[in-house]
Formats: C-alpha cells, sequence, structure tokens
C-alpha cells in the first residue's frame, strides 16, 4: 500500500479511476496553430527579428566612427530602420511597389535602410535624421512588406495570391530562398572520440565579435589545449596558471576529487613541474611563446605577455565572458571540459554529434544579419577611411562625412549576396556556397516544400551515414520522408508540420530568476562543489550560471513559472543526469514544438475548450496562456514522456501529442494513407510531388515566369488528407482524378506504363499549358546612341510583312494571340555597330549604323502569344517581356505518378470502344499493370482506390490522413450499400472482343499527377547537323542540335564483334574525316600534295584520318612534339 | 426452384461468376464443338431465338436487351455507336477577339465538347483541305459576348451575378448563323446547342469574345466530342439459381446479399424461404460469397448471349435512332465488304 501511495502520489482515487478523456478534435489546434505561426513563420519571425531588433543591435555594436586624423572629429549612429518597400521613380521620388511589380520588372523589392547620425562638422555637431545608407531586400509578409495585414481582396488587387506563403525575396526580378541551414550547436561542450578511439572534447564558441573553435585532446594521459592561434598544444595544467589558478590543489579540487578522477588528472600536473611553471607569469610567458603571430594592423606593440593574456581572455573559448582578466569563470568552464573528457573515457559515454538536440537551425534573418554587419562594418571603415584621408587637406568647405556616404554598397553587398547565393564573410572565415536558391515554382507543393527545407553543412561526397540517417530525436520535428535520393539524401531534409524554430531573446531576466530559485553564482564558488555528488550545475545556453542542490524543484518551478508566462514560451529546460547538468536554453534557431500539457494523468485541453476554439473563442495563444499546451524543444523532450495518445497516458506522462500526422512534412502530407506504405515510396512521392503540375497560385496568369507549367482542368483528390486541407492545396492542386483499371492490357504497359484512354484525352484529362518566355531589354549606349525596334520587313513585291515578320506589329514586337512558329522575330531589335564613347578627335558618323540583333523563337513547336509587356527595369532601360504559351495534350511517353512514388510513362492510347467496361458502362482512363504492386507494396494506393470509389458513389471526399483516416471496412461498406463489390473489384467486359474478362478488375479513381517530363521537350535525334568548330565533330546535346554519341562502350562492343567497318564508318566517316596529304619520307603532313619540309612532292600521299586526330598532330608539333607517320602500302 | 442446367449446357449458355474469377468467358458454341449440338448457322434458327425487347426509353435515354446473339456482334454494336455514328462538332473556332482569361486553345476545346444539336443524316462530310465549308457540310455558329458592368447594381453589392452583366458565357450564347439556304432548309430544326446551360466561359466587365465556328460531321472514332452517347454499354443477364432451399436467418442474409429486389422471402409453411424473384435486378456485388455458409448453396451466373443495352444519348439525337443509325454503319460496313469481295473474285 505505502509502495502504490508512492506511485501515484497524492491522487485521490477517484481521480485514479476516472477515464482518460478523449478529445476527439484535437487536431483542431493545428490549423488554430497554423493561423498564427503559419507554414513558413520561422522564416518570417525570424527576418523580422532582424529588421527590428539584431539591426539596431548591430548599430549599437558599433556605434561611433572615429578618425586619428582629428582627435574631434566623430560619427554616431542613433538609430537605424528599415522603410517599407519602395521604387526610385526620378531623382528623390520614390513610391511604394508591389511585389507583384518587382517580379515583373526584373527589379529588387526592398526598403531603404536609414540611420540618425550626429557627427562633426568643423566644430559643429550636427544631428542628421533619416539619413539613407543602402537598400536591403524585404522578405515578403514580413513586417515591412506591403502585404501583411492585408485581406484577400487587397491581396488580388496587388496581383498577389492570398495563398502564397511568402517568406522569400525578391532580387533582380526572380525569387530568391535563404535555406534553413543546420549546424552544431554553438558554444556547446562535445565530448566524442576521434578515429583511433582517443576521446575529447570541442567546442565552437562564437559571439558577435569572434568564432573560434578550441579543442580539448589526451595525449599519453595528458591533457593538451588545441586552438589554431596556438602553434602547438599547450598542456592544460599550464593554460590553468596563466589564468591564475597557481596552485595545483586548486585545480584538482574544480576537477574534481575522486580518486580516478586525479589519477587520471596527475599526470597533467606533472607536465607543468616538467616544464618548470609554477607561477602565471611564467605560464603566460610560456603561452606568449607559443602564439601564432597574428597579422600587425596598427594598435601599440604588446609584450607576449600581454598578448598570451589577451588571448586567454578574448579568443580562447571566447563565449565564456571574461571582466578584467578575471578568468575565474572560464576555468571553471576549462575544468568542466577535462572532468567532461576523463569522465567519459571511463564508462565510453561520448555525446551524439547527430543527435537533434545539438543542432541549431540558422534561418535568413541570421544568415542577413551576419552579412549586414560585415556590411555595415566595412562601410564604417570605409567612411573613416575617407576622413584619414580629408580631413588633413585644408579645404574651402568644411569636411561633411554626410556626402561621403555612398548607398550602393550596402545595396550591392546584400543584392548580390542573395542573388548568388555566396555568403562569404572574412570576419568569420565564412565562405559558403548555394545559400540561396531560385524558388522552384512548379507547383504550390514545390514552392511549399522549399520553403520547409533544411541544408546541412556537410559535404555531401563525403560517404558517412551517421549524418544522413534519421535520428529518432528528429521526430515530430523533421519530416521522416522527405528528403531527396542520391547523393543529397539525410542531409538535405524537411520540417514537419508544427515545428517552429525560436529566436534569440534576451538572457538576462532568465539569469535573474535562476539565481532566485537557488542557483548559487560561479564566480562565488570554490570550484570543489562542481562534483559533489548531489550537486548539479546549471547552464544557460552552454555557459555556466551556477550550481544547484536540488535541481528537481529548479526545473519544475522554471517550468511552471514558464507555463504561467512568466518567461517565455521558448526557453527550455532539461536535466541531464548522466553529466549532472541542467540546461536552460533560450538561444535561436532550436526546433520546438506544441505540446498537450498532462496532469495527474488526464490532459489538460478538454473538449469544451476545443469547442470554444471552433466557435472562435479561443485561440491557439490561449491554449499557451492557460497552460493547456506548450512548447518543448529537443531536449526537453527528452525529459519528457509524451503519450502518442490519450489511451497510451500513464501516472508518469507528462504531455500528449496534438495529433500524429504532424510528424510529417508538408510533401510527405499529401499522400493517402502512407502509414500503410512501404517507406521509400513516400519518399519518392515526396520528390514527385514537386514535379506535378497544377495550379501555382491564383496569381499565376499573370506572372511571366521562365517556364511555367499549368494543368487545363486541375482537381481537387477524392481522398484527402487532414494535411492537404491545412496547406490549402484543394484551392491549388496539382492532378486529377483518373479512372483505374488494374490489369493488363496490350503489352505496352510493361515496366509501370500506363494506358491511356483517348476519349479521356480528347475529353481534357492531362492536358496542360507550357508557358515559356522572351526577354529583351532596349539600352541606351555611352555614345549616345540607344536600340531601336523596326517595324516589319515588307517584302518588295507583295508589300506584306515577310514571314519571319510576319506576326510583328507596326511597332516590332510580336502580337498577342499570335501563333509563333520557329525561326520567326518576336521583337525586331537593331543595336547600333559603335557603342563605345568616341576617342577624341575622331569623328562620329552622323548617322549611327544600326545592326539586327531580332529575338526570334526557337522551338520545334508552335507557340501562341499570350501576353506582350513593356516596361522598364531599374536600370531605366525598356524591357519587353513576351509569355509564350502551348497546349498540350499527353502523349506516348509522357510522365504520370499517382501519389504513392508509382512513376510511370505512357505506354499507349487507346481508343475508348477498345477500352473495357464494367457493368455500370464505365470505361477507365487510365489502365494500370498489376506487377506495379507486389514489389513496391504501396498498399495505401489500394485502399486510396477504394476511398475514392466510395466516394464518388456516396458523393463526399473521404480522408486518407496518415495514422487515421477513413477506415477499410467503412469504405467497402460503402461499396456493398451501392451494389458494387466489397473489394472494389468488378465484372468487366473486354472492348476488344465483347466477351467478359476471366478476372475481376480493381477499378476506381486514384488521383494521378502529371509530372513535368514530356516527351516533347525531350525528343531528339538528327541524321545530319551542325558540328563543332574546333574538332569538326558533331556538337553535344539536344539544345544544340547534337549527335547521338556512340560512346566508348558501344565501341567496346563493336571491337568485340569484330565489326572493324562499321567502327571506321561511326567514328570517323560519320563524324570528321579529313583528307591529309602525308609526305612517305618525313612523316608529317604536307598540304596540297606538297612537303613543306622536304620541299618535295615526291613521296606526299594522300589519306583519311579524323580531324581530331589530324588536330591532335599540329598541337603536339606546337609543343615541339614531332608525331610522325609511318607510310606503308597494304597490299604489301 | 429452376431445374439445374446440364453441365454442357451451363458451359454453353452461362458466364459463371466465381469467388476470384469469372468462368467460361468465351462462347465455344462454333459448330462442330459439341456432339450432339447443331451450332451451324441457319437464319431460321437465328430469327426464331432472335428478340429485341425495349424495356426502357426516355428522350436521351435507351435500355433494351438483345437475346440469341453472338458477343461479337453485340459488341460492334456498342463500338459502332461509340466511335462510328456520326454527329456535327464544333470543329473550326475563328477567334476574332478573346479578351478574357480563357485560354484561346481550351475555350475551342471546350467549344468543341458542346454537343450540337443538328441531324447529322442531312449533311455530308468536309473534304479535307477545304477550309470555307458549304452549306452542305456545314454549320456556322457564332459566339459574340461583352461583358459589362450592371449599371442597376446596388451600391454595395458584392455578388458578381448582380455587378456584371453576361458575366458568364454559357452555351446558349452560342448563336447559329445559317449559310446559303440553311435558314430555309432547316427552318424549324432549331439548330444549335443541345444544352443552353454548359458554362463555356467567364468575363469580367471589358472583356468580350467574339468567335465564329464552323461545325462539321465527323465520327467519334477521330474525337470523342464527335461522339453521340455519352456511353453505350451491355451487361449480361444475371441469373442467380439457389441449390437448396434456404430460410430463415439465413434466407434473411441472402436477401441482403443482393440488390433490392432481387430475392424476396415467400411464407412456406410458416417459415420464410427465400425465393429469386427478379435477378435482372443485380449490380453482381457476389456479396453472398463473402458468407461462407452461403455461398456454396447459390449460383451466380449471367445469361452468356442476353444482352442488357444501355445507350445515353448526348440529346443530338434520340437513342433510338442511334441505335439504328449504328445498324445501319454495320450494314454499310458489310455491303462495302461484300462489294469488295466481289472486285476481288472478279479480277480473278
Amino acid at each position: 500500500m505505502e509502495l502504490l501511495k508512492e506511485d501515484f502520489g497524492d491522487m485521490s482515487p477517484q481521480q485514479l479511476a476516472a477515464p482518460v478523456d478523449t478529445v476527439e478534435e484535437k487536431w483542431k489546434l493545428l490549423p488554430a496553430f497554423l493561423k498564427i505561426k503559419g507554414l513558413v513563420k520561422q522564416h518570417i519571425d525570424s527576418f523580422n527579428y532582424f529588421i527590428n531588433v539584431e539591426i539596431k543591435k548591430i548599430m549599437k555594436a558599433n556605434e561611433k566612427i572615429t578618425s586619428d586624423a582629428d582627435p574631434m572629429w566623430y560619427l554616431k549612429y542613433l538609430n537605424i530602420y528599415v522603410g517599407m518597400p519602395d521604387v526610385e521613380e526620378s531623382f528623390n521620388v520614390t513610391r511604394p511597389v508591389s511585389p507583384h511589380e518587382c517580379r515583373l520588372r526584373d527589379m529588387t523589392y526592398s526598403a531603404p535602410i536609414t540611420v540618425d547620425i550626429e557627427y562633426t562638422r568643423g566644430s559643429q555637431r550636427i544631428i542628421r535624421n533619416a539619413l539613407p545608407i543602402g537598400r536591403m531586400p524585404i522578405m515578403l509578409r514580413s513586417s515591412n512588406c506591403v502585404l501583411t495585414g492585408k485581406t484577400p481582396m487587397e491581396f488580388s488587387k496587388l496581383n498577389e495570391c492570398p495563398l502564397d506563403p511568402g517568406g522569400y525575396f525578391i532580387v533582380k526580378g526572380q525569387e530568391k530562398v535563404i535555406l534553413i541551414q543546420e549546424q552544431l550547436s554553438k558554444n556547446r561542450i562535445i565530448v566524442e572520440q576521434d578515429r583511433k578511439g582517443a576521446v575529447g572534447a570541442s567546442v565552437t564558441s562564437s559571439t558577435h565579435e569572434k568564432k573560434s573553435r578550441t579543442n580539448m585532446i589526451v595525449k599519453q594521459g595528458r591533457f593538451y589545449l588545441k586552438h589554431n592561434t596556438l602553434s602547438e598544444d599547450a598542456p592544460i595544467g599550464i593554460i590553468f596558471k596563466a589564468m591564475g589558478v597557481e596552485s595545483d590543489q586548486e585545480i584538482v579540487q574544480m576537477i574534481g576529487t575522486e580518486e580516478h578522477v586525479m589519477a587520471a588528472f596527475a599526470p597533467s600536473l606533472e607536465e607543468c613541474q616538467k616544464a618548470q611553471i609554477f607561477t602565471q607569469t611564467q605560464a603566460l610567458k610560456y603561452i606568449g611563446n607559443k602564439v601564432r603571430r597574428q597579422r600587425m594592423w596598427g594598435g601599440p606593440k604588446k609584450t607576449k605577455m600581454e598578448e598570451a593574456r589577451e588571448l586567454l581572455a578574448s579568443t580562447i573559448l571566447t563565449h565564456v565572458p571574461v571582466k578584467e582578466f578575471n578568468f575565474r569563470a572560464k576555468c571553471i568552464y576549462l575544468a568542466v571540459m577535462v572532468r567532461r573528457v576523463i569522465l567519459a573515457q571511463g564508462n565510453n559515454k561520448v555525446d551524439d554529434r547527430d543527435y537533434y538536440g545539438n543542432k541549431r537551425l540558422e534561418l535568413a534573418g541570421q544568415l542577413l544579419s551576419l552579412l549586414f554587419e560585415d556590411l555595415f562594418k566595412k562601410f564604417n571603415s570605409e567612411l573613416k577611411k575617407i576622413a584619414d584621408q580629408i580631413i588633413p587637406k585644408q579645404r574651402a568647405a568644411q569636411f561633411d562625412v554626410v556626402k561621403h556616404m555612398r548607398q550602393d554598397q550596402i545595396t550591392n553587398g546584400m543584392v548580390n549576396a542573395i542573388s548568388t547565393g555566396n555568403w562569404s564573410l572574412k570576419r568569420f572565415k565564412m565562405d559558403r556556397q548555394g545559400v540561396t536558391q531560385v524558388l522552384s515554382r512548379l507547383s504550390y507543393i514545390s514552392a511549399l516544400g522549399m520553403m520547409t527545407r533544411i541544408s546541412s553543412q556537410f559535404e555531401k561526397t563525403r560517404k558517412v551515414s551517421g549524418p544522413r540517417s534519421l535520428q529518432p530525436s528528429q521526430w515530430g520535428m523533421l519530416c521522416p520522408s522527405d528528403t531527396p535520393e542520391g547523393e543529397a539524401c539525410g542531409l538535405v531534409k524537411n520540417l514537419a508540420l508544427m515545428t517552429h524554430i525560436t529566436t534569440d531573446m534576451e538572457d538576462g531576466p532568465i539569469i535573474k530568476l535562476a539565481f532566485n530559485l537557488g542557483v548559487e553564482d560561479v564566480n562565488l564558488l570554490c570550484g570543489e562543489e562542481l562534483s559533489y555528488p548531489s550537486v548539479f550545475i546549471v547552464f544557460l545556453n552552454g555557459n555556466i550560471l551556477g550550481v544547484i542542490r536540488d535541481h528537481h524543484k529548479l526545473v519544475n518551478t522554471f517550468r511552471l513559472m514558464r507555463r504561467a508566462g512568466f518567461i517565455n514560451e521558448f526557453v527550455s529546460i532539461s536535466t541531464n543526469v548522466t553529466d549532472r547538468c541542467v540546461y536552460i536554453s533560450s538561444d535561436g534557431g532550436r526546433l520546438c514544438r506544441p505540446y498537450i500539457i498532462v496532469k495527474n494523468g488526464q490532459p489538460a485541453v478538454k473538449n469544451k475548450h476545443i469547442e470554444e476554439l471552433s466557435q472562435g473563442y479561443r485561440s491557439f495563444e490561449d491554449f499557451l496562456h492557460e497552460s493547456l499546451v506548450e512548447y518543448l524543444d529537443v531536449n526537453e523532450e527528452n525529459d519528457c514522456s509524451i503519450a502518442l495518445y490519450e489511451h497510451m497516458i500513464t501516472k508518469d506522462t507528462t504531455h500528449l501529442e496534438i495529433e500524429p500526422f504532424t510528424l510529417l512534412g508538408v510533401c510527405a502530407g499529401l499522400i493517402p494513407y502512407p502509414h500503410h506504405n512501404q517507406s521509400p515510396r513516400n519518399t519518392y512521392q515526396c520528390a514527385m510531388g514537386k514535379q506535378a503540375m497544377g495550379t501555382i497560385g491564383y496569381n499565376q496568369r499573370n506572372r511571366i515566369d521562365t517556364l511555367m507549367y499549368l494543368l487545363a482542368y486541375p482537381q481537387r483528390p477524392m481522398v484527402k488528407t487532414k494535411t492537404i486541407e491545412l496547406i490549402d492545396f484543394e484551392k491549388l492542386p496539382a492532378g486529377q482524378n483518373a479512372t483505374v483499371a488494374v490489369m493488363s492490357y496490350s503489352g505496352y504497359d510493361i515496366e509501370d506504363a500506363l494506358v491511356l484512354n483517348k476519349a479521356s484525352l480528347d475529353r481534357g484529362f492531362g492536358r496542360c499549358l507550357v508557358y515559356k518566355n522572351a526577354k529583351c531589354t532596349l539600352r541606351r549606349y555611352t555614345n549616345q546612341t540607344f536600340d531601336k525596334v523596326m517595324g516589319p520587313m515588307l517584302d518588295a513585291e507583295t508589300r506584306k510583312p515577310i514571314w519571319r515578320h510576319s506576326i510583328l506589329d507596326a511597332d516590332g514586337i510580336c502580337s498577342p494571340g499570335e501563333r509563333v512558329e520557329n525561326k520567326q522575330v518576336l521583337v525586331n531589335k537593331s543595336m547600333p555597330t559603335v557603342t563605345q564613347t568616341p576617342l577624341e578627335g575622331s569623328t562620329q558618323p552622323s548617322q549611327p549604323q544600326y545592326r539586327d540583333v531580332p529575338i526570334t523563337y526557337k522551338g520545334s513547336t508552335d507557340s501562341y502569344i499570350e501576353k506582350v509587356m513593356i516596361s522598364s527595369n531599374a536600370e531605366d532601360a525598356f524591357l519587353v517581356k513576351i509569355l509564350l504559351r502551348q497546349t498540350r495534350r499527353p502523349e506516348i511517353g509522357d510522365k504520370f505518378s499517382s501519389r504513392h512514388g508509382q512513376k510511370g510513362v505512357c505506354g499507349l492510347i487507346v481508343p475508348q470502344e477498345d477500352m473495357p467496361f464494367c457493368d455500370s458502362g464505365i470505361c477507365p482512363d487510365i489502365i494500370m499493370n498489376p506487377h506495379g504492386y507486389p514489389s513496391r507494396m504501396t498498399v495505401g494506393k489500394l485502399i486510396e482506390l477504394l476511398a475514392g470509389k466510395a466516394g464518388v458513389l456516396d458523393g463526399r471526399f473521404h480522408y486518407g490522413t496518415a495514422f487515421g483516416g477513413s477506415k477499410v471496412k467503412d469504405v467497402c461498406e460503402d461499396l456493398i450499400r451501392y451494389g458494387y463489390n466489397y473489394q472494389g473489384k468488378d465484372f468487366v467486359t473486354s472492348g476488344i472482343t465483347g466477351e467478359p474478362l476471366e478476372a475481376y478488375i480493381y477499378f476506381g479513381p486514384v488521383y494521378y499527377q502529371k509530372l513535368k517530363h514530356m516527351v516533347l521537350d525531350k525528343m531528339h535525334a538528327r541524321a545530319r547537323g551542325p558540328r563543332a568548330v574546333l574538332t569538326r565533330q558533331p556538337t553535344e546535346g539536344r539544345s544544340r542540335d547534337g549527335g547521338l554519341r556512340l560512346g566508348e562502350m558501344e565501341r567496346d562492343c563493336l571491337i568485340g564483334y569484330g565489326a572493324s567497318m562499321l567502327l571506321l564508318e561511326r567514328l570517323m566517316i560519320s563524324s570528321d574525316a579529313f583528307e591529309v596529304d602525308v609526305c612517305g619520307q618525313c612523316g608529317l603532313l604536307g598540304y596540297s600534295g606538297w612537303c613543306h619540309y622536304c620541299k618535295s612532292s615526291c613521296h606526299v600521299s594522300s589519306l583519311r584520318i579524323p580531324y581530331a586526330c589530324k588536330l591532335l598532330f599540329q598541337e603536339l608539333q606546337s609543343m615541339n612534339i614531332i608525331p610522325r607517320l609511318k607510310l606503308a602500302r597494304y597490299n604489301e | 426452384m429452376a431445374v439445374p442446367m446440364s453441365n454442357v449446357d451451363e458451359i454453353r449458355d452461362r458466364v459463371i461468376l466465381g469467388e476470384f474469377g469469372v468462368r467460361n468467358v468465351h462462347s465455344t458454341n462454333f459448330p462442330g464443338n459439341y456432339p450432339g449440338y447443331d451450332d451451324s448457322w441457319d437464319l431460321k434458327k437465328f430469327k426464331k431465338n432472335f428478340r429485341l425487347d425495349v424495356v426502357h426509353m426516355d428522350e436521351n435515354t435507351l435500355e433494351f436487351d438483345m437475346v440469341g446473339i453472338d458477343a461479337a456482334i453485340a459488341n460492334a454494336f456498342r463500338r459502332i455507336l461509340l466511335a462510328e455514328v456520326p454527329t456535327m462538332a464544333v470543329e473550326k473556332v475563328f477567334i476574332y477577339n478573346n479578351t478574357s482569361i480563357i485560354q484561346d486553345e481550351i475555350l475551342a476545346h471546350r467549344l468543341g465538347l458542346v454537343p450540337i444539336k443538328a441531324d447529322p443524316r442531312l449533311f455530308e462530310y468536309r473534304n479535307a483541305g477545304d477550309e470555307e465549308g458549304t452549306e452542305i457540310d456545314t454549320i456556322q455558329l457564332q459566339l459574340k459576348i461583352k461583358c459589362t458592368r450592371n449599371p442597376r447594381a446596388s451600391k454595395d453589392a458584392s455578388d458578381p451575378k448582380e455587378l456584371y452583366l453576361n458575366h458568364m458565357v454559357y452555351s446558349r450564347d452560342m448563336k447559329w448563323v445559317p449559310i446559303g439556304n440553311q435558314a430555309d432548309v432547316f427552318a424549324d430544326a432549331n439548330i444549335g446547342p443541345v444544352h443552353g446551360d454548359i458554362l463555356l466561359a467567364q468575363l469580367r466587365p471589358g472583356q468580350e469574345l467574339d468567335i465564329v465556328m464552323h461545325c462539321v460531321k465527323g465520327i467519334g472514332k477521330d474525337h470523342a466530342k464527335f461522339s453521340p452517347v455519352a456511353t453505350a454499354s451491355y451487361r449480361l443477364l444475371p441469373e442467380i439459381t439457389l441449390l437448396q432451399t434456404i430460410e430463415g436467418e439465413k434466407a434473411e442474409r441472402l436477401k441482403r446479399c443482393f440488390s433490392p429486389g432481387v430475392i424476396e422471402l415467400e411464407d412456406v409453411n410458416g417459415k420464410q424461404v427465400a425465393k429469386v424473384i427478379n435477378s435482372r435486378l443485380d449490380t453482381c456485388s457476389r456479396e453472398v460469397l463473402r458468407h461462407d455458409d452461403l455461398k456454396n448453396l447459390v449460383k451466380l451466373g449471367r445469361v452468356r448471349d442476353h444482352f442488357i443495352f444501355s445507350v445515353e444519348s448526348t440529346g443530338i439525337l434520340p437513342p433510338d435512332v442511334l441505335v439504328s443509325e449504328a445498324i445501319n454503319v454495320l450494314i454499310a460496313k458489310c455491303q462495302k465488304f461484300l462489294t469488295e469481295l466481289d472486285s476481288v473474285t472478279e479480277m480473278e
């Protein structure tokens, strides 16, 4: 009884007996969550934090500029703002701009950055407000974007789609996404084993000023500190002494006084003894000699000792603050590192690098703030340089720094980084490529999928499985299905539906709270307390805050305070019992997700709450404020007991999952019944869903993209999921419900090929529109000449435009609605032949000469002109954009896929009368071969068909939500009610013979996607055609009308077969055969029957060799190697 | 209860629905295949056996039974109905102006699929390469419509129906423009779309369509828009044989296994006994085969030569006309084949 009482604590018997209520519709929390957070809220939050908070901090940190030339001169920033996006119409006249205008006009959607400054001009002190220093690209839907807080109606007025998630930038007319970057957590001790099995600890410290990596290694039982500013590894004892802990006893006390710990550390102390270092001065001298010479840039020269002290204070373990060379905190930190390594050597519990609690995600805001800080510093140092240069010179006008503030440096720096994706910051030794990507607008899903993508810093080429494999700690945070195949597999990940990424927050109040809750400050400790078995060390964001005796109480009170709203909901606290630590985190980039709080075995969220939510009395925030729901990050998740369903709640349960399907991401959320599929199939579908065409947004018809695929008649899927509803896929679908018969037909369906019904195609199934654009700018040149657009050229006899110009309007630009054929002119542009400013003295011809540079249409199939846009871009040139359209009906070879990773090409198109039909007279749209099922094990597709069929008969949509959805049994009962077979198999008659088929056919609707790969874009063949200039061999590639290569392996086959004449024909005669004259005497190449070397024509004979071979001989000759040919008669 | 058929008769005349597949799907009654049966074709015998009963007919649908014929012939009628009975449909679309949101090609495709009420028998096929079209092979339709703001709309109206005029373009807006003497010849034919309420496009103020269409005669083989039927198909007459007397709870369950009206319960000596009333109504869901205790008490079959045809017309021609047209097409094909044969023999 006593035991029982202990187990169940102070719960009353009634409480214990009460059944756990199941809250039926707790999934409704999810739309509420997405309403306030949205799918791309991480990006937007992070960017908002940057332009509203972080940018001010950066300004504060680089507040004052002084000059060496004049001690009186200074410039001080008082404030900094980022405005609203605008465009400069003419000099100093600006006008607000909409994102869509930027897309169309190839401009950057950016806002001015303005500063308030105080500076001196002569002896005057001047304050200037709202001075622009550059432009900041603005993230769509961020706080400074024109779209925030607008209604759908206002969105449509701005030509914007209300369903578009935002979170990207528009730079030079291109939509660019800054991908989420995954990194190892900064400022945390990671104990790990190297390849030889030696245990070491490492810390990557990062602060605003510096970034450095400190390693602790063990060599022959001794501890060393490794840092790249030190030329060799420094014994740890010396470091301790250099930091002012001179007594060995004190060092050992800090590290730990257990027998085995002392034994393990003893050799390191001996090392000090050997080096004869006992005092701080000696130690500093020792280190000073090991310091790597740093680049010398100004400043008073320091002694070696000072240098060493400086190094220890600011570079090694940068993140541990050292005030006035009080090294106490840093010593304890170092001691803790040593202790960790010693303990890890014993029972081998090294940290897991791939554990997701050790990862931080870097978002657009953080990356931009790094970039901006760098540019801002550069801007300031430039100003200082100018001040240093100009102030000493005596001028009539006094030095006014405002005149030297150039805006383009910051503007161009930001724009170039985002448009190229190259983040190279010298200060942080950061040089990353591919940080940004062009937002894929193939379909709505591909755009959404891109916004949740996470790219990892790991090298793709390395063959490591750790970082690529699915970590248990990723549960619920990252989608387990959505990752690419191939080299980036597992390195590129996607966020799950409910994941939130934290932003940085103030840690001052947290420190205060921690101390109030009984944490003892590190600086007041003697050091021995750290290793007491009852004492836990408290870390805040990687820094040691102090120690606590009753960690349970600390953690519990902390959580209570958080639930009560006294501290931010994203602060996490967790205990690590093995390391005897309590970690408090408030840093940005942690992944977290909301959970329902469970108290005394009962979830806090009740049905009444949900009712209030659906009635609109309650928002997701209210759930947070009333401590019904809370966010947990990966580390805290590990510290909790989370029940998946109500019936799994036990007495220890602390939290309840909101909905299990939220562990999948956006792309995997489209799959109906994914829990019935073999897992790789879901992964394949995640990749293919992004290639499906359909609708991309409500503004799709206003866009002029380089390539856009749309479906003529997109449909909502018959079998939908909760995710589909949440992400509005039903409003912007990409696919059609096809009636599928799973049977074999004609043999043109092997290897996953599909047989399509011709009548379905006639009626619009799979019909798609392909939009492409043609662009042309009209420039003004430096010599006052400019490009012209000429009207169509008329035929001399008929006075009608020539064929090439037949679609041109009188203004020389093609007219909308016309049909363009290959090689016809779209814009009849001419360019002046001379565009350079003439040299002084030379005469400029009065009438400039023009040369035709027409923009022509290239394509094997005709297009129609949908739209012509004439505008100007940022450089004031005229910009002409032409939107071209093609309508395509599916043909043999076009690619289709269902939502289960089952792709196939169309193998045959069959007239309707040849199609099999069921008793109700239905013909399938698609016939699919049943061999596609056994090996793929996509049971989800089978269920989708059943649910779809029942839905069609019943006139409603069924759900195929992951880990839920309509039950197969219920669905099949529906089929029975409508007189269909329970298993979905119909009695089918052959359309060819008119006799019944021997088998029952699995027959019903399945949602099919048309993928972007179409034969029309790929088919290629050539008999004769262009050749490369250098080698005279046929060109390569479809775009250049190239030849089809007979490669090495094919060549090997022919050699093996002995078909020498065929080889000769393929490799030389049909390629680059060339007649050469060779002199039999000297073996060199001659020319027109004459050997230049022998000065004779006696032995010259003519033969055919590949041109490439002749080229090789000549190239060898040009580098002093003489290849000589030996000729012999082949019949001798 | 029906007397069980002899084994051979069953194989010859019935398709059997098994639990895992259909048995006896092919017709096997070709001459000489079964000793003791005379399967040679004989017109008199055919006439005696052949039956055609119209079960149901209304404006657009026709259900009739065709009994005593081979599947190949029945299927030929179905195929001809789908693909070879000609109709008139929009083939050429001349777009003089289209400022609407809908793309020219998509609009043309939609126009093509609108069924056009015109008797195709009164028209000729247009010759290949013929651009202009004449009164004997072409019907000209015009769609000229412009959307404007409704001047009488109330100020705070937000419903497009109230705000705009002509913002929905329906098929009824396609107007017939007679060519040549068509106005006199087809004065009372009322040529135009069959259904007036097919939505073709949506417009907003200022947008307009100015389109002329040429309808020509064609067949469904060329494009589905020429197909005169929504669908034409047949099914075989179901036949349910109870192999034993089934009574009580089992009978009740059996009844529920079939479509309503197929099996009814009869009171025989105070017991509820199942009886097949109308097997025609059954949809062949084979639900009974899921009940282990019932599945051996019933035989599910279908009569091999009893075709229940269902023809759904698109409304261009009444379904009975379509069927007779289909028969005419088949006759014409046979005649053509015969002449071909004759010409071959003549040449020899």
